[in-house]
């Protein structure tokens, strides 16, 4: 086991804790830079395009796990934010701004989308939230599918190419760096709001709305301002996405998104942004496994219509009741076990009950 | 002029008057307690106080400033923290996480510097930090620094609660049955604290106990309330004999 000695209260406030983390993340940053190059050498272009998918989940992820983790606002409409900003920025890019003011532009909008959404969102909480934000998703849908003049309506708009130092951004290991860039700007910007009094707020606004209330903390600000930085990453995560296919349509931003997303968060593990991350690589990696797969089940089960949802649903389900803290949280759970190794006890992890509630102003 | 002025404050859910009319006031650096049977509208009286509900009629100043028409959330910035009488920690945060949500009303940075974490946000985490430090040490809270909030025992989870409140440094306390679940030998601690709380941070106290025992040590008067009408206010000593209120728990 490892004990760090704290000198300072400086100590608790780093990213990182100690220099056994500054090892590994340095040596993980190490591969993520080595890992495409390698790809791209080696002509494997899928494996870099599938990387780039990854990462344009995880940032997605980040926005919706700051305030489905964090703020404890449930979202089943992300997938409009992520239109929003596809098609925003494919509208700037044809309008002539620069890729970079572009993307900016699309993500302050989805922004603010976001916070208007939150309005009617503040007297909801749950269930209730998670149904009307599916119903404004679809609205989103519906409003895309035909507003032929913006968004090309149901056929879809290509997105132009971009040029980074005079190579297309069409270019697979040039947009894998673009969104790596994106990324790790979004995720230190995330990880800084989580450790400053804002982030605190939203925790307390998840765990308990009347105390954070009592600590001066306004309900109303906290969860509009959760709203507002999760559209907009996840605005930029759509524009993202809209330069990996080259071509937007609305059939790309539908429920099934949305589920994706929420599924990544909760399996990745709610409350972490690194179950951000092993989330967004379950999400991708899956359909490829299932695909894989089906040429090996009976022809009954593999050309099943709907069977990749379902395996979706059934895994979403399978871990809200055994692994609520996802695979982050099982990861913890191993890792215990091997730092303590001949000591573990076994209802370490055991979860408990609490039945003692203030009576609820509501 | 008291620090916080009750005046002819009422309250009804549907037919029934929670509090009826109650006047009080309270003087700062006093501990004052209310005392009174279940359901007298003691825990609404607070919940009136800290804007949780609305009043339906009468004021509530505190400080020469009117609180019936201010937000919920601003109770806090006008130096007014509270306890719940079950507890209601961030329960997935750690100790030293609440303690530091305590001094949101502290908060002098911005949206946009602490996502860049600039300086300044650092420096006032620092601060933040120095004073948690102060409560801890005032409290005894050294053990659970670390520990999240779920695994620990419910006395300690009291102790935690009155811990954050304090980290929000308010001219008024208030206390909703810190005693409750708690064991003899705690509730004595917590009267001791209560003392520290009045005598060396400057506090004033306001709280709602069953506890006699404790309602005696530490109160410079009491409130009595049964079925949302005040009974009578004195020192611990008056209220005990006075008839009315051994009325309301005794019956005739």
């Amino acid at each position: 086991m490892r004990f760090v000695l704290k000198t300072r209260y400086g100590q608790d406030l780093d990213h990182f804790k100690h220099n056994g983390q500054r090892f590994w993340y340095g040596l993980l940053g190490a591969v993520v830079l080595a890992l495409p190059i390698a790809l791209s050498i080696l002509h494997l272009d899928y494996f870099v395009g599938e990387l780039t998918f990854v990462y344009i989940y995880a940032v997605a992820g980040v926005g919706l796990m700051l305030l489905v983790g964090y703020t404890g606002q449930v979202s089943l409409g992300h997938a409009a934010f992520l239109a929003i900003g596809a098609y925003a920025h494919v509208y700037f890019l044809k309008s002539g701004l620069p890729f970079a003011v572009s993307i900016l532009c699309a993500g302050f909008l989805t922004a603010i989308v976001g916070g208007v959404i939150a309005i009617p969102a503040l007297r909801m909480t749950g269930i209730y939230l998670a149904v009307a934000t599916l119903a404004f998703s679809r609205i989103v849908e519906q409003v895309v599918g035909h507003w032929d003049s913006v968004t090309g309506g149901h056929r879809g708009t290509s997105v132009p190419d971009v040029n980074f130092f005079g190579i297309s951004i069409f270019e697979p290991l040039v947009l894998h760096f673009v969104v790596l860039v994106i990324l790790v700007f979004i995720l230190v910007g995330a990880l800084n709001l989580l450790r400053s009094p804002t982030g605190r707020a939203m925790i307390a606004v998840r765990d308990s709305e009347i105390s954070a209330q009592a600590m001066g903390i306004s309900l109303a600000s906290v969860k509009t301002t959760a709203f507002a930085i999760s559209a907009g990453i996840s605005g930029i995560a759509g524009a993202l996405l809209a330069h990996h296919s080259g071509y937007v349509t609305p059939e790309t931003f539908t429920i099934l998104l949305s589920i994706e997303l929420l599924l990544m968060v909760v399996v990745g593990g709610l409350g972490s942004m690194q179950g951000v991350f092993y989330g967004a690589i379950f999400v991708v990696l899956l359909p490829t496994v299932i695909a894989f797969v089906r040429d090996y089940l009976p022809d009954d089960v593999g050309q099943m219509p709907g069977l990749q949802p379902g395996l979706f649903g059934l895994i979403l389900v399978l871990f809200l009741v055994f692994e609520p803290l996802g695979i982050y949280g099982r990861w913890l759970k191993i890792r215990q076990f091997f730092s303590e190794f001949p000591l573990y006890r076994n209802a370490t992890h055991k979860r408990q009950k609490t039945y003692l509630r203030t009576e609820r102003v509501r | 002029m008291s620090m916080l002025e009750i005046n002819e404050v009422s309250i009804s859910f549907g037919g029934i008057k929670a509090v009826n009319g109650v006047s009080f006031s309270v003087e700062k650096g006093e501990v004052f307690s209310i005392i009174g049977p279940n359901g007298a509208g003691k825990t609404t009286v607070f919940n009136l106080i800290s804007r949780f509900y609305n009043v339906d009629q009468g004021t509530i100043v505190f400080e020469g400033q009117d609180l019936t028409t201010v937000s919920t959330h601003q109770v806090g910035h006008h130096g007014i923290a509270r306890t719940f009488q079950n507890t209601e920690l961030f329960e997935h945060e750690t100790v030293l996480n609440n303690l530091m949500i305590g001094h949101h009303v502290h908060r002098k940075t911005n949206l946009l510097k602490e996502i860049f974490y600039l300086p300044q946000v650092r420096n006032q985490d620092l601060d933040f930090r120095k004073n948690v430090e102060d409560v801890i040490d005032l409290m005894d809270l050294q053990n659970y620094r670390e520990q999240v909030i779920g695994s620990l025992p419910y006395g300690a989870r009291k102790m935690i609660e009155i811990a954050r409140a304090l980290c929000m440094q308010p001219k008024l306390l208030l206390l909703d049955e810190p005693s409750s679940g708690l064991n003899p030998e705690e509730t004595e601690d917590l009267s001791f604290w209560i003392e520290d709380i009045t005598e060396e941070l400057d506090i004033t106290v306001l709280m709602v106990e069953h506890d006699m025992n404790l309602v005696n040590q530490v109160s410079d008067r009491v409130m009595a309330l049964a079925d949302g009408e005040l009974l009578a206010i004195g020192t611990p000593k008056e209220i005990q004999e006075h008839p009315e209120v051994l009325r309301a728990y005794l019956g005739n």
